[in-house]
């Protein structure tokens, strides 16, 4: 039997967490852990750099299996296009990222923490490489449950009230979107979950406009929900507070973005009139989240809640670009999608290693750490700069994308979406100058004479040099994910091109 | 009376068709003999030789099961054997098997006498086995009532507790009055079907006979006596399955009952019910347009109050006890899509197994986590269980995981199915119910793995003060072995259905 890498690299990490809650000691486990973090990373890049650069809009590394369902038309079939390839890799590297942080945090009870970590990774790779719907739900849900038990047990402030809210606000959008894909796949007659079956259905067949509005808006708002559209955005700033960072790295990095994925693999392509019809009130809530969010994002006092709120912001864009319903939209979502995942994943590890030194994410007690950490600082300042958009990084890639493709839908909202820019640029630096220049505060000194703030360690450094590191490699070579998007986009043009046909606006 | 037409009755007592059933009262009654002539210091063994026993009937049920499905009447037209009976039969011993297992921990900690709970038990199990195969009224009351007489004792069992008695005499008073409903259902379809004026050619069984049950009401579907006899009878059976507005029973009747009896109600009761209400169903489909409403409003409104009223409960024996409620609403839609669909009753057996399983996790916990008094479980006896034993909490995070319907559980595949079923009939009003629902009883679930796992914040006990011990059972291995398997089979059924589906899809 061949080995199937897709397979692999979601059974892998699987298989360890098997393995340690099964009463692994935990010296074998840490270096097992290893093992579960690090296959999946290399297979995803190792994939990378064998993905055919004309695929087209078809899926590569396809295998298929029948567990049981196949009678209700489902299968776990596994495949990469160029919209999932990105991503996939994006799931990869942050997780390792997050397995190497988790391993090197010393947390309580380190063996559950890591096996947890380990089935949400498994989770999310299993997320973007599903070809069939039902299994791409699965997926999600999988690696939704470890993240509350982890807010739940290894959480920080208001961890039990902040792991309810959580869990109850994603398991209503995940409900919402369980219901849209239903009513899709009823809807569609093709009897399977297939995407690549359904989305051939849905070109030879397009749905009638009563499905297609009704199961665009449940996607909309169950996918929504999830990627903290406002205004359901009140869990995610409360949650990334209170997770450990691993989990609150890996969710909001990469977990929060299926979501976006859905709405861009499954609802565009498939419901393309509905989303004709969702699109003026998706650009009014999108606009919320940048302008609205991005002003309570000025107001906070705690570090986290900075990047919370941040992060929150930044999906605002995402959604803009999927509400402009144009390839180049699309493609700016995915590129900054990407970008988001890596930056916002190194803001939380790093936001973490300052509460080490500082012990307080309080931005009003903390002040001049540069002196005492000076590469903290370089990289904080280099995470802080992709996240505003400056070129180098890969997030300009996907703001600029964005921006063309939201002037020609309206340089209005163009406008707005612009403005998000300047609020982020100054929360963002307003942080980094309270943080780590001007004078300590009197808090700080007397954290200082306590323990003197020692600089980044190598076990903190290796994954923010990893993350930091994709970043500036796709900013500068934009083409390594650009090109495999760009055959899949052309499979995106038909559908489209329907809705424009169908679209009653002049 | 005819001697010829005795001798043909005879001709069709095929005993050997009765294979579970028969050696399971038998075996009740051995355990009986048992307790007489054992020596009083052997006693303990007579447990052992029931659960040994049902192992063993369920190994020869399942190497036998393809044996017992020929569509065949059997004892005069009283019986009515196929796959969906051979299904339940199983489901059936499984559960008096579980019942059993948990029975023997909660009977440790009481002086009761022992032998008798194993027996009823049985007796019970075997009465919903013939129950859910019954093709008769006649037969269908009295297998009821064999349940429900049952379990008048099996709730009061521990008669030295005042709740666990108030639970039974509340049981009482409720069954008696949904028999009496149910009775008067049965006599009216009685006097309709059996009035010659009315009668179709070529009814040949007896007026009792669901046969010709089903010919009258395909010949009149509008006979006002047949249909208030319908809706009556439905009501006696919604009395089983805890169905709004005939739940009022369920919380009380749950919290006071020993834990393993609960669990034999919750699980056992509820799906002889729909076993009891599939077959119905089917005989009343003439007058499909007065079921189906009658079935949906019961649905929608189960599953509104199951799922409210658990929000507010704080004894886990009441919070199952309503939630179990909400489920029976969700395999009510299962059971109302059938009519549109027959494949949508493979929705409901599924999960019914899933059910079984996740639930039986479920109270295999609670009956470890609780003191002598076992009415007494509140959500707060289960604080830092995931510090003191990690086993029984994960074993309890993956059963209401299972329950609550998320993925990659058991659970989540049984909503599912019930789900696509109702999409593929057009029930898009109960199906918003549902979701709704399910989204409700995340809060209670989720509430309950809160209070074992996360470690809660508690008054500092002064110096030198005893901090309050929890109630708490140590596991025996028989208990984790069960418990191991019941978890893992979550688990695997979530992701791996093998030739369940296919096999339930293909009957």
């Amino acid at each position: 039997m061949q080995l199937d890498p897709l397979l692999l690299a979601i059974a892998t990490p699987l298989a360890v967490a098997a393995v340690i809650f099964a009463g692994l000691p935990k010296r074998y486990s840490v270096r097992l852990a290893y093992l579960g973090f690090g296959v999946p990373a290399a297979i995803a890049l190792w994939l990378w750099s064998r993905f055919p650069a004309g695929a087209g809009e078809a899926y590569q590394f396809m295998s298929s299996r029948d567990l049981g369902l196949s009678l209700l038309g489902i299968k776990l079939t596994l495949g990469l296009n160029g919209i999932s390839l990105p991503m996939f890799v994006l799931a990869g590297v942050v997780g390792l990222a997050a397995g190497l942080y988790a391993i090197q945090s010393g947390a309580e009870r380190l063996k559950i923490y890591l096996a947890l970590l380990l089935v949400m990774q498994g989770g999310l790779m299993g997320v973007f490489a599903s070809v069939d719907i039902f299994f791409f739900y699965f997926f999600h849900e999988l690696a939704l449950i470890p993240t509350f038990i982890m807010v739940g047990i290894w959480g920080g402030r208001d961890r039990g009230y902040a792991a309810m809210k959580l869990t109850i606000y994603l398991t209503v959008g995940a409900m919402l979107s369980l219901a849209g894909l239903i009513l899709i796949y009823h809807q569609s007659g093709a009897q399977t979950f297939d995407l690549i079956t359904l989305r051939a259905e849905a070109l030879a067949h397009p749905l009638s406009f009563t499905a297609q509005k009704y199961g665009f808006g449940l996607l909309l708002f169950g996918f929504g929900i999830l990627v903290s559209l406002w205004p359901f955005h009140t869990w995610a700033p409360l949650g990334y507070g209170a997770a450990p960072s691993s989990a609150a790295m890996l969710h909001s990095g990469v977990l929060k973005k299926f979501g976006l994925y859905g709405l861009l693999q499954v609802a565009l392509p498939l419901a393309p009139v509905g989303a004709a019809h969702w699109s003026g009130v998706l650009t009014v809530l999108a606009l919320g989240n940048v302008l609205i969010v991005g002003i309570i994002a000025l107001a906070q006092r705690d570090l986290k809640q900075v990047v919370g709120y941040g992060s929150v912001m930044h999906m605002g864009y995402a959604f803009l670009g999927i509400a402009a319903t144009s390839v180049v939209g699309v493609g700016g979502a995915v590129l900054m999608m990407v970008a988001h995942g890596l930056s916002v994943a190194l803001l939380f590890l790093l936001s973490t290693c300052i509460y080490h030194r500082t012990h307080t994410f309080d931005l009003t007690e903390m002040g001049g750490l540069a002196r005492h950490t000076p590469v903290l600082a370089a990289f904080f300042v280099a995470a802080t700069m992709a996240s505003i958009g400056l070129p180098g990084f890969a997030n300009f890639w996907g703001e600029l994308t964005l921006f063309v493709a939201i002037w020609k839908s309206s340089p209005w909202v163009a406008a707005g979406a612009v403005a998000g820019v300047v609020i982020t640029a100054i929360y963002a630096l307003r942080a980094v100058a309270k943080v780590f220049f001007g004078p300590p505060t009197e808090a700080f000194s007397r954290v200082v004479a306590h323990v003197a703030p020692v600089d980044l360690r190598w076990a903190e450094r290796l994954p923010a040099l990893l993350l930091l590191g994709l970043l500036l490699f796709i900013g500068f070579w934009p083409r390594s994910l650009s090109a495999p998007l760009n055959s899949a986009l052309g499979s995106l043009a038909p559908a489209l091109a329907v809705k424009a046909a169908a679209d009653p606006r002049p | 009376m005819n001697l010829s037409l005795l001798q043909s009755a005879a001709a069709d007592n095929r005993w050997a068709d009765l294979f579970p059933e028969l050696p399971l009262a038998l075996l009740a009654l051995f355990l009986l003999v048992l307790e007489i002539v054992l020596p009083k210091r052997q006693h303990r063994s007579i447990p052992v030789v029931a659960i040994l026993g049902q192992v063993a009937l369920l190994v020869a049920l399942l190497v036998n099961l393809r044996g017992g499905m020929t569509e065949q009447l059997t004892f005069n037209g009283l019986l009515r054997h196929s796959p969906t009976g051979q299904f339940f039969r199983v489901l059936f011993l499984v559960t008096s098997l579980l019942v059993s297992i948990l029975g023997v921990v909660s009977l440790a900690r009481q002086r009761m006498p022992r032998v008798e709970f194993f027996h009823i038990v049985m007796v019970v199990a075997a009465a919903m086995m013939l129950l859910v195969q019954s093709h008769h009224f006649v037969m269908f009351f009295v297998a009821l009532e064999t349940v429900t007489v049952g379990f008048y004792i099996l709730v009061s069992y521990f008669r030295t507790n005042p709740l666990s008695l108030e639970a039974g005499l509340k049981y009482l008073v409720m069954g008696a009055l949904s028999s009496a409903i149910l009775l008067f259902g049965i006599v009216l379809l009685y006097g309709a079907v059996g009035n010659p004026a009315l009668a179709p050619s070529g009814i040949a069984a007896g007026a009792m006979d669901f046969a010709s049950v089903r010919q009258f009401l395909l010949a009149h579907p509008d006979n006002f006596l047949a249909q208030l006899g319908i809706v009556l009878v439905l009501s006696g059976v919604a009395f089983k399955i805890g169905a709004v507005p005939f739940q009022i029973w369920v919380p009380d009747v749950y919290q006071g009952a020993p834990t393993p009896v609960t669990a034999f109600l919750a699980v056992g009761s509820k799906a002889a019910g729909f076993g009891a209400l599939v077959v119905l169903a089917g005989v009343f489909a003439p007058c499909k347009s007065l079921v189906i409403p009658v079935l949906s409003v019961m649905a929608g409104a189960t599953i509104l109050f199951g799922n409210l009223a658990a929000l507010t409960q704080y004894n886990v024996k009441r919070l199952i006890a309503l939630s179990g409620v909400s489920h029976a609403g969700y395999l009510l839609i299962g059971v109302i899509a059938a009519y549109y669909d027959p494949a949508a009753l493979s929705g409901v057996y599924f999960y019914l197994i899933a059910y079984l399983v996740a639930s039986f996790a479920v109270f295999g916990v609670m009956t470890h986590v609780c003191g002598e008094n076992e009415a007494d479980q509140e959500l707060e006896h289960y604080a830092d269980l995931a510090q003191t034993h990690p086993f029984l909490a994960l074993v309890l995070v993956i059963g209401l995981g299972s329950l609550a319907g998320i993925p990659p559980l058991a659970g989540f595949i049984g909503k599912l199915m019930i789900f696509l079923a109702a999409f593929s009939a057009g029930l898009y009003v109960l199906l918003g119910i549902a979701v709704l629902g399910v989204m409700i009883s995340i809060y209670y679930y989720f509430g309950w793995i809160k209070a074992a796992c996360f470690s809660a914040w508690r008054l500092p006990t002064p110096a030198g003060e005893a901090v309050p011990s929890l109630p708490r059972t140590p596991v025996a291995w028989p208990a984790r072995i069960t418990l191991g398997t019941l978890a893992v089979a979550s688990v695997v059924l979530g992701l791996w259905q093998g030739p369940i589906i296919g096999w339930l899809l293909a009957r």
